[in-house]
């Protein structure tokens, strides 16, 4: 195969979808802590100007108009990984050694991500990590938003606070991510031009035929 | 939940309003001390709702999407979960858009209910003649749109069964409530036929106290708390939309639970 019409590391339907999650993400987690400030789970843990949404009201017009982009691009996203065979391509297999491995590099503060195209055991389960979350931030939103249409599923979490407390949880696992994340790629910004322009080549085609259904 | 950050009484929402210019450019400093350097985030928090009005025009369409689905997810059989009366908290928490002090209590003797718009029978309505419907009791959880909640056990007459009684076109839109803390609200009509929807007068089996609406308020299991007016004075049955208090200041009408 010629290299032009090999794959992309991250091909365009991803890299759109990843900046429509970011922005969707951030505006959902700073209208969240201007919600959040009206009735703190955490005592002493306030938010204060670090919101979008100047009063309640207003970070909640956010928070219910940004749902929307968090979750159809979110299950686009899902859908996208699972069909394409990205996720088992990208995240799979996450080995013992690789793990211990990749530990052992971090705690010596060797950093090295020359191939883009490979994530390293630490890696795969950051990012399973978060997709997870965000799965979790749908479901528990889902909760304290309609807690007796979907009665059961708050129930199951906790009563309204129980779902309170996962989605608070949820938005702390995920702001982590961020940190870590947004860290890593700007002290290797080869990673942030890939997400802009697709990255390098893959090196050859889809590992196993009949992965794209 | 208490917060050492937040007054125990609430600003009144249209002083923040004046002051949003500099509230904001108060945040825009509280950023940069906080030294966040990335962009995207600094751009964000500089756009409230209010900044623009195609921002805010753009929010308030996504309000009116969410009341549409809303009111397609709502199920009218669907019954919210109830609660032993051991759990019941004893007064309830009162909140409203000013303090418990400033109440004014309403004279139940002299208290008329009146009632207008898609209606047969509109003669108004004594607290005596209430009384002496059927009632219904329900132990339900009440939960603010602030996030805090409280188990309460409210009796009264079901507004469904209020509503057919004096002759109410029921396939009308909404319900509209008039009170004498000029708070009007309004509900859709689907919430108003609920059977967890009551015209209540008793809490916890004694008579309403003055601070949570005596002689009459709405309890709805289905909606948010601020979705449920005190010291209810008039009710208009009408396919015209009017906002409630805090739907005018932003607040999402339909707040379906």
């Amino acid at each position: 195969m010629p290299t032009s019409r090999r794959r992309r590391l991250h091909p365009l339907p991803l890299r759109i979808m990843h900046w429509l999650n970011a922005v969707a993400m951030i505006v959902m987690i700073l209208s969240g802590w201007g919600i959040y400030n009206d009735a703190v789970i955490i005592g002493g843990l306030h938010f204060g100007p670090l919101r979008l949404g100047s009063w309640a009201a207003e970070s909640l017009l956010w928070h219910f108009a940004g749902m929307w982009f968090l979750a159809v691009n979110g299950l686009f996203y899902l859908g996208y990984g699972l069909l394409t065979g990205r996720f088992r391509e990208r995240f799979l297999p996450i080995t013992l050694a690789d793990l211990r491995a990749t530990l052992r590099d971090t705690l010596r503060l060797k950093l090295v991500h020359d191939d883009l195209t490979r994530y390293n055991a630490i890696q795969k389960i950051l990012y399973i990590v978060v997709i997870l979350a965000g799965i979790a931030q749908v479901v528990s939103g889902l909760a304290i938003w309609k807690p007796v249409q979907f009665s059961t599923l708050t129930w199951l979490l906790g009563e309204f606070q129980g779902a309170r407390l996962v989605h608070f949880l949820g938005m702390a696992v995920i702001v982590g991510f961020l940190v870590v994340h947004v860290l890593l790629a700007l002290l290797v910004p080869s990673t942030i031009r890939a997400m802009l322009t697709g990255g390098p080549r893959l090196p050859a085609p889809p590992p196993r035929p009949g992965a794209a259904p | 939940m208490k917060s050492f950050f937040r007054p125990a009484r609430r600003p009144d929402p249209a002083i923040l309003r004046e002051h949003r210019p500099a509230i904001r450019s108060l945040q825009r400093r509280g950023l940069l001390r906080q030294g966040i350097s990335l962009g995207a985030l600094a751009l964000l928090t500089g756009c409230d709702a209010g900044d623009s009005d195609a921002i805010g025009a753009a929010l308030q369409r996504f309000s009116r999407l969410n009341d549409r689905v809303q009111a397609w997810i709502f199920d009218p059989r669907k019954l919210a979960p109830t609660y032993p009366a051991s759990m019941v908290l004893k007064p309830p928490r009162f909140n409203a858009y000013y303090d418990i002090t400033e109440v004014k209590p309403v004279d139940g003797a002299g208290w008329r209910l009146e009632l207008s718009g898609l209606i047969e029978d509109r003669a108004p309505w004594t607290a005596t003649r209430l009384a002496a419907l059927p009632q219904e009791e329900m132990v339900i959880r009440h939960i603010c749109v602030e996030g805090w909640d409280y188990i309460g056990q409210w009796s009264g007459v079901p507004l469904g069964d209020f509503l057919r009684r004096i002759g109410a076109d029921t396939r009308a839109r909404y319900v509209n409530f008039q009170t004498a803390d000029d708070y009007p609200s309004s509900i859709d009509m689907a919430t108003a036929l609920h059977p967890q929807t009551l015209l209540a007068t008793r809490y916890a089996g004694e008579e309403l106290p003055d601070p949570f609406g005596y002689p009459l308020r709405l309890r709805t299991s289905t909606k948010l708390g601020f979705k449920n007016p005190k010291w209810i004075t008039a009710i208009e049955v009408t396919n015209h939309y009017s906002p409630g208090y805090w739907e005018k200041l932003g607040f999402n009408w339909f707040s379906g639970l």
